[in-house]
């Protein structure tokens, strides 16, 4: 039975800690995490398997443990998939098991494990995948049973940070190794971030009772941490995990603000992610523990043996009374010591190895510890708790067992595989990894970026190494920083060194025992179910790249991506196929090292703060008169203005109907504006644009195409000639930033000869549009000194004056095919000049319109809208408008006019389009083929890009690009949407004013 | 995420800048006399190599300056940062 | 005459002046929007000395030609924006400093644009100033890189901004775009959370 020791660890006895973990009531202590605290309370049992759903306890105490996930918190502030090891205790926590049901112990999925022997490497794939329609029916049933956590319910309470960071160095892990180069680097003056993933600093001086300068190792980390703290451009992070290493020394950091509290404090996130850009990274991110892979190893109480010093030391927390230890290398030696010290039995410590060295072996026997060498564990027994163990002699070659069976009476087991060195960021950077035959692990090889490895993380496990090594990462980097030395440098830390050892004796997985044992599962990858003969099935199948392994069984995928199973994996890989490790070679490690959630990801950018809305200076007057907005670009636009009992057809029928036969008022501020100077500027424009700009007088305006240099249409807008040398280029709303920089493009690296500037001025005007007959008589009533008599201000012309006491320049161009003037304003005017045409147009029963109804004016009148008409794939001989095309000069993109495939006549071309039904509004996007009934395969022949319903036609209408459209006016085709057709007739794309007579009124 | 030494502003965050592509693609003067095929090379036809890329950037939040960039398109090692109009430096690879 | 009350500030709608206070007290953040002044972009070779002698006529003073710095005579400031473009700050009275520019470089390559109502400047202080900025942007505002007469066009949250830093304690004047305005203003307002958020304008 696991619980709590009367005395040691770092954990406070005199506060008691209450949660609740499947609807029972514990008790722990801070000091606790939720996992530390569960074996407190003698809970073994906190989780049932992915895939058969097998009982499940811890096997590790950090961020490696592949088994107990937890869902913590309920409602929309719950969190699935949370490590238990990595969950540290408050008042009140609150967390319940996963992938269970009903109960974790009676979990109806168990069924599962019955059969077994149907659920191999690939199952889902032979088995599921066909008949691929089928996958849709299976998938629910299969997601049911084989998961992770549910999600919480949307509406997050928590808030998230982002932060940015610059340092000269970023030291990744607290433990001596790392805490010796940020101790360096500090104390040098240099801009320091220190992190570690735990809770407090240490690492594995945490507990292991080492001494560093003659004194206890822990207050060596105390002084440390409070240099760090002291220092004024150094900061020590705990709770704060490195999940990603990318290009340039960016580095990803997730600190966990508020997760220990029972909330975060006031105006605190829940979590922050750090953007570090350091000079120099120390990667000190120590060592994971191997599991071994041996006959139902998942059993809870079958734990890794640092994880049971862990326990042991941090929390006071005996994983059992009696716990067995089984070994491949010295590191588990301690742990039998430090258990039998704390009144823990120890029947055994069962090692691979043949001999070792005679200290170690002393100090067992010293313990009255029994040492079993040779010998290995070949069957785990109990199914809710370890019940004991069967050991077996093991063959000098480690294929075969042999001789009696001993069984081991024991309620825990603590196994040691080996060491991993962390190597997941220094991988992530792009450095290469070494396979170490002695260490049975990849250590750092080359490449990578500016960084140092340091410690065990680079296969260095004792003290003294590590602390050397950690210094002389902290001078480097001070080095590379060029930070020079002021004064005397202060000593490096010092411990005793360690006496040589006897190297690991690697065995990928312990040869099957007689009887039950031989047919027993040997788990490699706990978290997926993944056994020794899953991955040696899938060699015999043909799998040779280990990323195709990976896929196929999925080890090493999960929450835990394979932190403890990748390297058993790959040795049973290489030994099925008989090749070395170092050919196989590894999957490859990417970010996160360990999950991030969304919201983490996501920081403040949420809710209204997703995406910037741009605003006018009108805006909140339409807010204040009930507009209905639509999203243009990062705009935010009124679409329609309802008034009290009008759905948006009627709204937008009643602004087009008054804009046509009286006035109109449209926001118009959103088009983009650039201000075009120099003395090439006509030459520049006419490069630009389809059509001549030379000869445009002054003080008038002309309408422009702009193409890509594949011939297809990138832009369009009015642009007006303000002087000689200066324009005023108006582009759609959505495009303003993407035409300016395409102009600065085409100026900076091709055509630097021209004398030409361009200047984004689109905020530095408010623009009011008023549109339809009665506007001129507008315009005349506002009092001002200009003359909109049409001689005076024909159209395409543009003028600057005084109206209603406002400076404005006013421009005589139209959108809706209506008389119309567009007003700009000093943007901080906007408001006072659209109140004052509402108040003078009333006489007019002036209209304010929105998008909605300017989309259906222009329509009518047959006008374009880039984006809508155009998706990049056309012309403007598509569009019609061979008119604008000039053949006298050069320009961006007329060359491609004449490809073949441009040039061809059956190239879709715009058309007006009139359903048969007059009130049928088809979907806009919705497909053309030529006829109903046809047998398919169906050849699509165009698609509808804009369709609306008309009030002044009195019927619904389209434009559609449709294959050789042009010459096929008066045709019927048919129309296609979501399992609907209906017939409608090709037309001209001008449905009202063909001649364009009513805007030049 | 790469760092970027902008020739004017100094060192930027990539979030700062824009990619346009391969560098040095000249636009032919007379483009009337090519064929479909040498136009197209000209309009679509771009190197993707793995090894040294020359590219041009702009610093779209800083100074609003094209530049080119020397890149290396596996290790992102960035070989050389040079201004419109300097000579192309000749990298291995 | 116009009538200046007709003139309404990119943050209107917020009504900030109801919410401001004339001293931050405990607040980590103190943050305004800064009254209305001229802006004009100028564009022109910076290695031409005519149209550096024919500004430092109009202006009093030459722009700066070092990347990320300003120059400035009394309140007439001009930031470095890029290599032959300038931003030029000066109070609403200047108004004339357009046609003074415009005069004064005559024939020269060069252009000037208004761009007094495209911008608004929003004041930041406070002793957590740097800590606010570093949520949403990522240049480094350490007091050993980025110093008082410094400016840097870059991105705060999702918004383009140029920064200037204009006293040591620290000070920031950060310009941002009319329409990104209100934007700006709710996250910087929800950025403070942690530290407190006194609103101070004037």
């Amino acid at each position: 039975m696991s619980g709590r020791l009367k005395s040691g660890g770092a954990i406070d006895r005199d506060e008691v800690l209450r949660f609740h973990f499947d609807d029972r009531e514990y008790f722990g202590h801070p000091g606790d995490t939720l996992a530390s605290a569960l074996l407190a309370n003698g809970v073994r049992l906190m989780g049932r398997s992915f895939k058969y759903h097998r009982p499940r306890g811890l096997l590790a105490a950090g961020a490696e443990e592949p088994n107990a996930l937890v869902r913590l918190r309920s409602g929309r502030a719950a969190e699935p998939n949370l490590r238990a090891t990595m969950v540290e205790l408050y008042d009140g926590l609150v967390a319940e098991s996963q992938n269970r049901w009903p109960t974790l112990r009676f979990d109806v999925g168990e069924v599962n494990s019955l059969f077994a022997p149907l659920f191999p490497a690939g199952f889902y794939y032979k088995t599921f995948m066909w008949p691929a329609s089928a996958w849709k029916h299976y998938e629910w049933a299969i997601r049911r049973f084989a998961g992770l956590g549910r999600a919480p319910e949307p509406g997050d309470p928590d808030v998230y940070e982002h932060r940015h960071a610059h340092c000269d160095v970023l030291v990744i892990g607290g433990g001596p190794a790392g805490l010796a180069a940020a101790r360096r680097a500090t104390r040098a003056g240099a801009r320091v971030i220190l992190v570690d993933e735990g809770a407090a600093f240490g690492g594995s001086l945490r507990g292991n009772g080492q001494a560093i300068d003659d004194a206890p190792g822990l207050d060596w980390v105390a002084d440390v941490v409070a240099d760090i703290e002291a220092a004024a451009d150094a900061v020590a992070l705990p709770r704060t995990t490195a999940i990603g290493y990318h290009d340039h020394n960016y580095v990803t950091l997730l600190e966990r603000v508020g997760d220990h509290l029972p909330r975060p404090e006031s105006g605190q996130p829940r979590r922050r992610l750090w953007k570090v850009r350091a000079r120099r990274v120390v990667l000190a991110t120590g060592a994971i523990e191997r599991p071994m892979v041996l006959a139902d190893n998942d059993r809870p109480g079958v734990m890794l043996a640092s994880a049971v010093q862990s326990y042991l030391n941090r929390q006071a927390v005996k994983v059992g009374e009696r716990v067995a230890i089984t070994t491949n290398n010295d590191s588990a030696y301690d742990v039998a010591v430090q258990l039998k010290a704390a009144g823990v039995a120890v029947p055994a410590l069962i090692d691979l190895r043949e001999e070792v060295a005679p200290a170690l072996a002393e100090r067992l026997a010293a313990q009255g510890i029994e040492l079993l060498l040779a010998r290995a564990v070949v069957q785990v027994h109990g199914k809710y708790g370890v019940k004991g163990v069967d050991v077996m002699r093991l063959a000098p070659d480690g294929e075969r067992v042999s001789g009696e069976v001993r069984r081991l009476d024991c309620d825990a087991l603590a196994m040691s595989g080996g060491w991993n060195p962390t190597v997941h960021l220094f991988s992530q950077s792009g450095g290469r990894l070494a396979f170490d035959e002695t260490l049975g692990a990849f250590l750092p090889g080359t490449g990578g970026q500016p960084a140092a490895v340091v410690g065990a993380a680079a296969g260095r496990f004792d003290l003294a190494a590590c602390l050397a090594d950690g210094d002389a990462a902290g001078l480097a980097a001070l080095e590379a920083a060029g930070i020079t030395r002021k004064g005397r440098m202060p000593q490096g830390p010092a411990a005793e060194a360690s006496t040589a050892g006897t190297p690991p004796r690697n065995l990928w997985q312990v040869p099957t025992g007689p009887g039950k044992a031989a047919t027993a599962k040997r788990f490699v990858d706990l978290q997926n179910d993944v056994t020794a003969s899953d991955l040696a099935l899938a060699a015999r199948e043909g799998y040779r790249s280990i990323e195709h392994v990976k896929r196929y069984t999925t080890t090493g995928m999960g929450t835990d991506q394979g932190k403890t199973s990748n390297v058993n994996a790959l040795g049973i890989v290489a030994g099925t196929l008989g090749q070395e490790i170092s050919a196989v070679g590894t999957t490859t490690f990417r970010p996160p090292y360990t999950p991030a959630t969304f919201g983490a990801i996501a920081g403040r950018h949420t809710g209204l703060n997703l995406d910037p809305i741009r605003r006018t200076p009108m805006q909140a007057w339409h807010e204040a008169h009930g507009a209905v907005f639509e999203p243009v670009g990062q705009w935010l636009r009124p679409r329609y203005y309802p008034r009290a009992g009008e759905d948006m057809a009627a709204a937008v029928n009643r602004e087009v109907k008054a804009t046509r036969t009286s006035l109109g008022l449209l926001d118009a501020t959103t088009l983009g504006k650039i201000d075009i100077q120099g003395q090439d500027a006509a030459e520049f424009l006419n490069r630009i644009y389809t059509n001549g700009w030379k000869r445009l007088g002054v003080g008038r305006c002309r309408y422009g195409l702009m193409l890509h240099e594949d011939g297809m249409v990138f832009d369009d807008g009015v642009t007006a000639r303000l002087g000689e040398n200066h324009f005023h280029m108006t582009t759609t709303s959505g495009n303003a930033g993407a035409v300016l920089s395409w102009l600065e493009s085409w100026l900076q690296t091709e055509w630097p000869e021209l004398r030409v500037y361009c200047n984004s001025v689109t905020e530095q005007s408010a623009v009011a549009g008023v549109s339809g007959p009665n506007a001129r008589l507008l315009m005349e009533s506002l009092g001002g000194d200009l003359d909109f008599s049409p001689e005076a201000f024909p159209f395409m012309t543009w003028q600057d004056g005084t109206l209603a006491g406002l400076p404005a320049r006013v421009f005589r161009v139209s959108f809706t095919g209506e008389l119309s003037y567009e007003i700009n304003v000093a943007a901080s005017l906007g408001t006072a000049l659209w109140e004052t045409l509402m108040r003078a147009g009333a006489a007019w029963d002036i209209t304010p319109f929105g998008t909605e109804a300017m989309h259906v004016l222009r329509a009518e009148v047959g006008f374009i809208i880039v984006g809508q008409e155009t998706d990049g794939t056309v012309t403007p001989i598509d569009l019609g408008l061979e008119a604008m095309v000039s053949g006298a000069k050069d320009f961006i993109g007329k060359r491609s006019l004449a490809r073949a495939d441009t040039a061809r006549g059956n190239r879709r071309q715009l058309v007006g389009l009139l359903p048969e039904d007059p009130y049928l509004v088809v979907p806009e996007g919705a497909q053309i083929v030529e006829r109903a009934g046809m047998a398919p395969p169906v050849p699509m022949i165009g698609h509808v890009t804009s369709s609306y319903f008309s009030p002044n036609l009195g019927q619904a209408f389209a434009m559609a690009l449709v294959e050789g459209g042009g010459a096929r006016h008066g045709e019927t085709v048919q129309v296609c949407w979501d399992g609907r057709s209906a017939p409608a007739k090709l037309c001209p794309p001008k449905f009202l004013d063909p001649d364009g007579s009513r805007a030049r009124a | 995420m790469l760092l970027i030494t902008c020739p004017w502003c100094g060192v930027r965050e990539e979030h700062e800048f824009a990619c346009g592509g391969e560098a040095h693609i000249v636009r032919p003067l007379d483009s009337h006399t090519l064929d479909d095929a040498e136009w197209a090379d000209y309009v679509f036809m771009r190197r993707n190599p793995k090894g040294v890329q020359y590219e041009r950037w702009v610093h779209n939040d800083g100074c609003r300056r094209w530049f080119n960039m020397a890149r290396h398109t596996v290790s992102h090692e960035i070989l050389a940062i040079y201004k419109v109009g300097e000579p192309k430096p000749e990298f291995e690879g | 005459m116009l009538d200046a009350h007709l003139r309404l500030s990119s943050l209107a709608h917020l009504g900030l002046a109801a919410r401001s206070i004339e001293e931050a007290g405990d607040a980590g953040i103190a943050l305004g929007e800064v009254p209305r002044r001229v802006a004009l972009t100028l564009r022109g070779d910076g290695e031409d000395a005519a149209f550096l002698d024919a500004v430092g006529r109009a202006l009093g003073t030459a722009p700066p030609l070092t990347a990320n710095t300003v120059a400035s005579l009394e309140d007439v400031v001009i930031l470095w924006l890029g290599p032959d473009e300038w931003l030029v700050n000066a109070p609403a009275a200047r108004e004339d400093a357009l046609q003074a520019l415009r005069s004064a470089l005559g024939d020269l390559h060069h252009a000037v644009a208004d761009v007094t109502e495209s911008r608004t400047v929003l004041r930041l202080s406070g002793a957590s100033a740097r800590d606010l900025l570093a949520q949403g942007c990522s240049l480094d505002f350490h007091p050993s890189v980025f110093q008082p007469g410094m400016c840097a066009g870059s991105h705060l949250a999702l918004t383009h901004v140029t920064i200037h830093q204009i006293a040591e304690d620290p000070v920031y004047e950060i310009h941002v775009h009319r329409s990104f305005a209100d934007y700006l203003w709710r996250w910087l307002e929800a950025a403070s959370e942690p530290y407190g958020l006194a609103v101070v304008t004037g």
